[in-house]
């Protein structure tokens, strides 16, 4: 069955430079420059990443952070509040704008 | 929850799981264990001074997890006797390169002889590290084994057990329901005579290995974590934290073909190959006695029935120093576990 995500796909990632080799080289190493341990901790950065993975659904981001994190030694109790606080901003990204809404409604109504 | 062998599972044949090793490695024989080792110069790899006498006191075990190498189990009957203790100790008290005797099983401490064995290794060697690879609830499995703090304390012997995580779901799933909550309760046995205490002098180190199929994070990491959560949530010490990556094998092995993440396992093993960690392996400085008294290189080459490459000397009954110190050291794809990342052994991390 063919679908427009293929799990297998994930591990060709590092092929995109095939088609624009310097980006991709930059893009890499300021990936790899932004997990490493500092501020925040490299497993800090992977709870991060998984929050993000969801918000954006981005299955191979899902994927790869699940494991992740995992590796990290996070549990899923930790992993499943990363991902409330991505639903949270989600969630309170769209009821904040309804404040617009009440605006727009006292605007117009009498 | 039975053993592979009480299952009459085909993976408890050790050619079974040396086929799937073969024939299911991603991308075959050119991209095995050996070619890797020749690419950065170490086939044959060769073993170094003999520190670590590593013995398999049995099979037998309080508990069966999921992952164990060892098929272990209270249905495993296999348990070394005292005539092949007394071989063991021959060769302890008459090799001085041998720093270290490390006491594995099963749950080395239902052998019968346990206590006496102990006793006799540190009468003939007194400075001698003696490491026992203890389960922890092994302590409060029978009112016998309550008092294996004290006796280790007296014995000097460093105490080193697997605890998954610091939380029951996670410790539970691998090790079975209640094993969290009674390895909280041994290593706070443990803690009371002194164990893992500063200063103490009576070491206890935990080992960590990942719940599936993923590899462990950095052992810094991991530790520094461990210590904070053990410490604040159930007043637990410890001295350092080992992290072992699941060698495919036994039971995990089995797990992984069950669970279809076999070949994925193995490709994380194989891009994780790291020629440092395989320079490090414990092999290399490590005999391993099975409980009958044979000789391999590790105890995973001992679960696969994998002896030394040494014709004269496979047994402890024809051990011959010289011979074992010419022989190189067997491999195979399970080997890839060790050399994952920051590197694996019984004491953890090697890169």
């Amino acid at each position: 069955m063919k679908t427009y995500y293929n799990p297998e796909d994930l591990k060709k990632f590092g092929a995109i430079g095939e088609l624009q080799k310097s980006m991709a080289d930059k893009f890499f190493a300021y990936y790899a420059e932004v997990f490493k341990e500092g501020a925040l901790t490299a497993r800090e950065k992977s709870l991060i990443a998984l929050g993000i993975s969801h918000a954006l659904q981005c299955p191979y981001c899902i994927d790869a952070y699940t494991t992740d994190t995992l590796e990290k030694g996070c549990d899923e109790e930790q992993m499943m509040e990363a991902v409330h606080v991505a639903a949270a901003i989600r969630g309170g990204a769209s009821l904040v704008h309804s404040t617009q809404m009440m605006n727009k409604i006292k605007e117009i109504t009498m | 929850m039975k053993s592979l062998k009480a299952q009459l599972h085909g993976l408890a044949d050790p050619e079974a799981e040396l086929e799937i090793l073969s024939e299911r490695h991603p991308g075959g024989e050119a991209n095995n264990f050996r070619t890797h080792l020749e690419r950065i110069g170490l086939y044959p790899l060769r073993p170094t001074s003999l520190e670590v006498f590593q013995i398999n006191l049995g099979k037998m075990c309080n508990q069966v997890c999921k992952h164990c190498h060892v098929d272990a189990g209270p249905d495993r009957k296999e348990i070394m006797d005292r005539k092949t203790m007394h071989l063991c100790l021959e060769v302890i008290r008459s090799l001085d390169s041998i720093n270290c005797v490390d006491l594995t099983g099963g749950a080395p401490e239902m052998n019968p002889d346990f206590r006496w064995f102990v006793e006799e290794v540190r009468a003939i060697r007194p400075e001698l590290k003696i490491i026992v690879r203890c389960n922890l609830t092994i302590i409060l499995a029978n009112p016998r084994f309550n008092d294996l703090p004290e006796f280790f304390k007296k014995n000097r012997v460093e105490v080193v057990s697997s605890l998954p995580y610091f939380t029951a779901m996670k410790t539970d799933s691998q090790r079975g329901d209640g094993v969290f909550d009674k390895s909280i309760q041994a290593l706070r046995l443990l803690n009371q005579v002194g164990y893992g205490r500063a200063d103490s002098g009576l070491v206890l180190n935990l080992v960590y290995n990942p719940s599936g199929a993923f590899l462990p994070g950095p052992q810094s990491e991991l530790e520094a974590e461990f210590k904070k959560k053990l410490w604040e949530r159930f007043g637990v010490e410890f001295n350092a934290l080992f992290t072992i990556t699941n060698i495919p094998i036994s039971r995990f092995l089995e797990y992984l073909i069950r669970s279809d993440n076999y070949e994925n396992y193995m490709e994380k093993l194989l891009t994780s190959f790291n020629p440092a960690a395989a320079a490090g392996v414990m092999c290399r400085n490590t005999i391993s006695i099975g409980w009958d008294g044979y000789l391999y290189d590790c105890d995973f080459n001992q679960m696969l029935d994998l002896k030394v490459a040494s014709a004269d000397s496979t047994h402890l009954s024809d051990w011959n120093a010289k011979a074992l110190a010419d022989r190189s050291v067997v491999i195979n794809n399970h080997c890839f576990g060790c050399t994952a990342g920051a590197g694996s052994s019984c004491g953890g991390a090697t890169a």
